[in-house]
């Protein structure tokens, strides 16, 4: 599996932007969650979101894969696809960028009375339609190669959290998305099994797949992140490369929120 | 008291047939009718749109509301007085069908929200519609938790299609009554007639069992 097999169509041209989102806008009722968010994300590009909780990086991610309709804001996609939400969306939009993206998501959300097949397969059968041996190949493929080969029968519910969340992230991959959204992939794990979804994420990473992920993990977000961003109170406080913005930070809210997370105690 | 053993033997064959060609099909149609109906029921319970929220909410009322006897006599006899005359077979399964529409809309809506909102969040991402979502992802689990309360409305059912008799169907109860007033051993029959709802009510039971079994495969004991 290379990046450029799910996306047979694009040869990945490097530094051309493959999402553009500017403007974001959010609220819940009176409370602003984005109060105006840019990204830019280059195709191969890794960019993590951080930030303390509240402040709008997982809304951020769900307005990407259109589980959440912003308020306001343009995301454009590699230059054919441009949805603005300050007009009314139609639905077929909020689809077609949903399409681009897949979601791993925190609590993994994988489907219980499915096996870990019938999860992967269930996107590209049922969604997309394709021919359900060709799926089930490449599932297996997927699943072999994060080390879960001879686990394609059991259910959910018989894996362990970190086996649980690398499903998750082969049935995101099983849709052949040309981004990768992961919303704090290792925040409901045991700390022993942090390292081995991680160590899938980064792999994913240096084979080039496009990703935003939102974390907590600042080791990972340093050795394997192309931009960090900063969040605070629905607003961007900071961003740039990770030796910067994790190392010698300019702003002192990132500085404070770095120092915590570091040194808990 | 002496039990008359050989009215007890003599009566059971038309009490069976009373039970095989009455009430079971009665309760097996007006379960199926009435589940469908209340799928549709608590969908429009659930739905965003008010209106369609309201009427939901209306019907359920009603029917909880009111006798299941009184639902009976009105759509038998009531209704010929508006010029709508239906036959006793036709007026037990609407009645009963709409009486187990009302009930089970409320167990079903109760087990679509029991599912958590991430499986609905998991059916989205990987691209599928609502509906979709609900028939592939939604419903499997929900049929879950609702097997155990669905039994007790099918359970319910079985015995309430007594009330049946009243609109001169010919089912169990009212083969039992006729008997009893031929052979004036009341006592006698009236217990015949509720040992086979017993045990009507007991396979049912076992067969709730299989099914929770079946379905509790996929999660953890």
């Amino acid at each position: 599996m290379s990046p450029t097999e799910p996306q047979p169509s694009d040869v990945p041209v490097p530094d051309e932007p493959l999402l553009t989102v500017t403007g974001l806008r959010k609220s819940f009722g009176h409370h602003v969650v984005l109060k105006s968010i840019d990204l830019e994300v280059r195709r191969g590009e890794v960019v993590t979101l951080i930030g303390p909780s509240g402040s709008g990086k997982t809304t951020v991610l769900r307005c990407l894969n259109g589980l959440e309709v912003p308020d306001a804001g343009v995301a454009e996609f590699a230059g054919e696809l441009t949805v603005d939400f300050a007009t009314p969306v139609a639905k077929k939009q909020v689809l077609a960028l949903r399409d681009r993206s897949a979601m791993v998501f925190q609590h993994y959300n994988l489907f219980p009375h499915k096996t870990v097949l019938e999860n992967v397969i269930e996107g590209p059968v049922q969604v997309q339609k394709r021919p359900k041996a060709d799926a089930i190949q490449e599932a297996r493929d997927l699943l072999a190669r994060v080390g879960l080969t001879g686990k394609e029968n059991s259910y959910p519910f018989e894996l362990s959290g970190g086996q649980q969340q690398r499903v998750g992230i082969v049935r995101a991959l099983a849709l052949r998305p040309q981004l990768l959204l992961f919303d704090e992939p290792t925040s409901a794990l045991d700390p022993e099994l942090v390292g081995e979804v991680l160590a899938v994420i980064k792999e994913l990473a240096d084979e080039g797949w496009t990703m935003v992920v939102v974390t907590h993990e600042l080791a990972f977000a340093r050795q394997v992140a192309d931009e960090v961003i900063f969040m605070d109170g629905g607003v961007v406080v900071e961003r740039g490369h990770p030796d910067t913005v994790l190392r010698d930070p300019r702003e002192e809210r990132t500085r404070q929120f770095v120092d915590r997370l570091l040194n808990p105690f | 008291m002496s039990i008359n053993w050989e009215l007890v033997w003599s009566s059971l064959g038309p009490l069976l047939t009373g039970a095989i060609f009455g009430t079971i099909p009665l309760a097996l149609a007006s379960f199926s009718l009435g589940l469908l109906l209340a799928l549709v029921v608590a969908l429009m319970r659930l739905s965003r749109n008010r209106l369609v929220s309201a009427v939901a909410r209306t019907y359920i009322s009603v029917i909880r509301g009111t006798p299941l006897l009184v639902q009976l006599f009105v759509i038998f006899y009531g209704l010929p007085s508006v010029g709508i005359t239906i036959s006793p077979w036709p007026s037990a399964i609407i009645a009963f069908s709409l009486n187990v529409g009302g009930y089970a809309a409320e167990v079903i809506r109760a087990a679509i929200l029991s599912v958590p909102k991430g499986q609905w969040e998991a059916g989205h991402t990987i691209g599928m519609s609502r509906r979709q979502t609900l028939v592939r992802i939604i419903l499997p689990q929900a049929a879950r938790v609702s097997v155990p309360p669905l039994s007790n409305t099918f359970i319910s059912l079985v015995k309430d299609t007594s009330l049946a008799s009243l609109i001169l169907v010919t089912e169990l109860f009212r083969v039992a009554q006729q008997v009893a007033a031929f052979s004036q051993e009341f006592m006698l029959l009236y217990l015949e007639a509720a040992v086979i709802y017993w045990v009507i009510c007991l396979v049912l039971a076992s067969g709730q069992s299989a099914l929770e079994k079946r379905l509790d495969r996929y999660v953890a004991h």
